[in-house]
């Protein structure tokens, strides 16, 4: 789809403009259910949808009341407070046990390799429901539904397989004669490790690593399961109160995770380009 | 090498040891390394994730309640053949008044009786009511007819062929119940009717899952040509466009749709407004397949888009310029040259959504209704609500089946090491 030329008949003209026509209305049918809460979250009445007096935009229209909500009500902050209870200790977890398997898997002789990675991906591949399930009835087996650790191990588990996925990759590229030229200047494995690998995959291990974040952040059906009501997080507060009486709070709540995940998307994006470069520095 | 150990001996290494052994030593030190390094990471995931699949596994053939509880019934009714059409004797009433004596002071028998109520309904009052009156019964008159006394279900010939098919530690009964069927006095049968709802289920399941990524499919395509045919520096810009819902919680997405298309949302206020709906006639677009259909073809469609971009990157541009000075027209271009290049990306997004649809709960939980939950819905009713664990593992494990399958596939044909994530 490269610029029109100006030899083009009417009928490439036509289907050119209708193809980008169709294709903006895609991307208007992607963003726009996420555009639309913010706006909606500063609606003071419990209706979902725009009053006469936001679309007038009269700023007595809008009012923080869903917010103040969010940030005064037990419930909420609650859950607010396991959710960042449970996701970052999930995620370091996963972190550091995935980039050591990463590592150990991008050696260049490793027996089963195909067999241990269709095992270490399969968190992601089956589906919740199914590990939920058998999670809620192995962990009650050995007293660890309920708990604050089951939780956390279950969502470990989840992010795993995207650790996994994005170190290896950030290795595939990765200069093996660097650690061979660092031990030959005399270091030993632990500090070739921290000094020059561990520079260099770094911006895949942060990617992975907020990839394991979300995972958990946002995970709803394990912890469904396998948490109690004392490892209520965001999600499952959303869920609820999704499932049950829909409380203008939830767009509130939605707002702000959208931010969190511009965020979150902005650093994984300037992440990526850092570590294309790098890998565009050390010689192939 | 061979000619050199034809002329000098095996070559030595530095230390003196052949270089074969050598070489053999530093592989198997090599590939020790690798496996320390994995092992940590595999034992964590073995402990944490597949022993709760193998656990399912386990529980959806096992059947240990019935042999426990009923121990003494179940030995003594090896020796009664239930195409008798008669009730047993004398010998296994007085077992079952032993076992129940027993299962009513552990407080089993209630327990039980649930359990042989998936098999056959009126089991679970029919022990209740005889866990109460056990005790008061005379060990010495007729067992029967005092058994029949508490209920006549118990010289029904029905309730103890029941009990006599299910008395094995292992069972098929909750795979059966899956697939509507059950072990009948004649072997395996269909259920009547109006109890049959898994197999439509699971249709619903895979039809639902087809209509979503065959939707996702055709809006993905467009969107992936466009972005990979557009200058780096635009595509990048538009791809946040993708990648931000991709990003988004599935929650707030969800919640999104369910504000989006209420009777009183804003989809619905816009037709109103626009005068192409009556205020009377507002769309039913929640609360049922429609729902479902269009909130989870938003959720997914990212990846779709990923993986088809991904391979129509790799297509050279000049494939399509060649095509067009060779005379071809636009479409026929497209359709002979750039098509059957991008074939790869639709396998990959197709498998991937598929897999992703077919396990859904959140979304139909929350948007489709009665007429747009999945089975999955099932599986965690069965978890949560109706407490037949066993029926909710080997619902679990058909589709845990199916999607290791289109795994399997996915493996063949992509490879599970060019999964790329954003």
């Amino acid at each position: 789809m490269a610029a029109l030329p100006p030899y083009a008949s009417t009928g490439q003209k036509l289907w050119y403009w209708g193809f980008r026509l169709i294709c903006v209305l895609i991307f208007f049918f992607l963003i726009f259910p996420l555009l639309v809460i913010v706006p909606l979250s500063f609606n003071p009445l419990p209706y979902f949808t725009f009053t006469p007096g936001m679309l007038a935009l009269e700023a007595d229209a809008y009012s923080m009341v869903n917010y103040n909500d969010f940030f005064t009500n037990i419930d909420w902050q609650n859950a607010l407070y396991n959710s960042v209870r449970i996701a970052p200790v999930a995620t370091l977890l996963s972190v550091s046990l995935g980039t050591l398997a990463a590592i150990g898997l991008s050696q260049s002789h490793v027996p089963f390799r195909g067999a241990i990675m269709a095992v270490l991906i399969s968190p992601m591949i089956v589906p919740l429901i199914i590990s939920a399930a058998g999670m809620y009835f192995f962990y009650s087996r050995i007293g660890l539904q309920g708990t604050y650790v089951g939780v956390v191990l279950a969502h470990a588990a989840l992010g795993i397989p995207f650790v996994i996925i994005t170190v290896t990759a950030t290795l595939v590229g990765f200069d093996r004669s660097l650690t061979r030229a660092a031990a030959n200047l005399g270091a030993n494995p632990v500090r070739t490790f921290f000094k020059v690998q561990a520079p260099l995959i770094l911006p895949g291990v942060i990617s992975g690593g907020l990839f394991a974040f979300i995972t958990s952040f946002d995970e709803v059906v394990v912890v469904l399961f396998v948490g109690s009501a004392g490892q209520k997080t965001l999600p499952w507060q959303m869920f609820t109160g999704l499932r049950e009486q829909i409380s203008p709070t939830i767009l509130a709540v939605a707002t702000i995770l959208v931010v969190i995940s511009i965020c979150l998307l902005t650093t994984v994006e300037l992440l990526r380009r850092r570590s294309e470069r790098l890998r565009g520095m050390s010689p192939q | 090498m061979a000619n050199g150990e034809n002329v000098s001996g095996p070559i030595l290494a530095a230390d003196g040891r052949p270089l074969r052994q050598s070489l053999a030593r530093a592989l198997r030190l090599q590939k020790l390394r690798a496996l320390m390094l994995i092992a940590p990471l595999l034992i964590f995931i073995l402990v944490t994730f597949a022993a709760p699949i193998a656990d399912m596994l386990f529980r959806s053939v096992e059947n240990a309640i019935v042999p426990e509880t009923l121990p003494l019934t179940v030995a003594a009714l090896e020796d009664w053949d239930d195409a008798s059409g008669q009730p047993p004797g004398e010998k296994v009433f007085a077992a079952l008044r032993q076992d129940l004596l027993a299962a009513v002071a552990a407080k089993a028998h209630t327990k039980l009786g649930s359990r042989l109520n998936y098999e056959q309904t009126g089991v679970a009052s029919l022990l209740r009511k005889t866990g109460r009156r056990v005790k008061r019964m005379e060990e010495d008159g007729d067992l029967a007819a005092q058994f029949a006394k508490i209920h006549k279900s118990w010289a029904d010939p029905e309730t103890w062929a029941t009990i006599k098919r299910f008395s094995n530690a292992y069972t098929s009964g909750y795979f059966l119940n899956a697939v509507d069927a059950k072990l009948g006095a004649t072997g395996i049968e269909a259920r009547p009717e109006n109890e049959r709802i898994y197999i439509f289920l699971f249709e619903r399941t895979l039809i639902l899952s087809v209509v979503i990524t065959v939707a996702c499919l055709l809006i993905g395509y467009p969107v992936a040509f466009l972005l990979a045919t557009l200058p780096m520096r635009t595509s990048n810009m538009l791809m946040i466009l993708v990648l931000l819902p991709f990003w988004t919680s599935l929650l707030v997405r969800t919640s999104a749709w369910k504000v989006l298309l209420q009777q009183q949302g804003v989809i619905n206020d816009t037709l109103v407004f626009l005068g192409i709906v009556g205020d009377g006639a507002r769309l039913a677009m929640i609360n049922n397949q429609t729902g479902t259909i269009i909130a989870m073809t938003h959720i997914l469609l990212p990846f779709m888009i990923l993986p088809l971009y991904s391979v129509m990157r790799t297509i050279p541009p000049s494939y399509m310029r060649a095509a067009k000075s060779l005379g071809a027209t636009d479409w026929t271009a497209f359709w002979r040259v750039y098509f059957p290049q991008s074939v790869p990306g639709i396998g990959a997004g197709a498998i991937l959504v598929f897999i992703l649809a077919i396990g859904y709960y959140i979304t139909p939980e929350l948007v489709g209704g009665t007429s747009g939950t999945f089975i999955s819905n099932r599986i965690a009713y069965h978890i949560s609500s109706s407490l037949n664990w066993g029926l909710a593992a080997a619902l679990g494990v058909i589709l845990l089946v199916v999607v290791l399958v289109l795994y399997w596939l996915y493996d063949r044909i992509i490879g599970i090491d060019n999964v790329k994530l954003g």
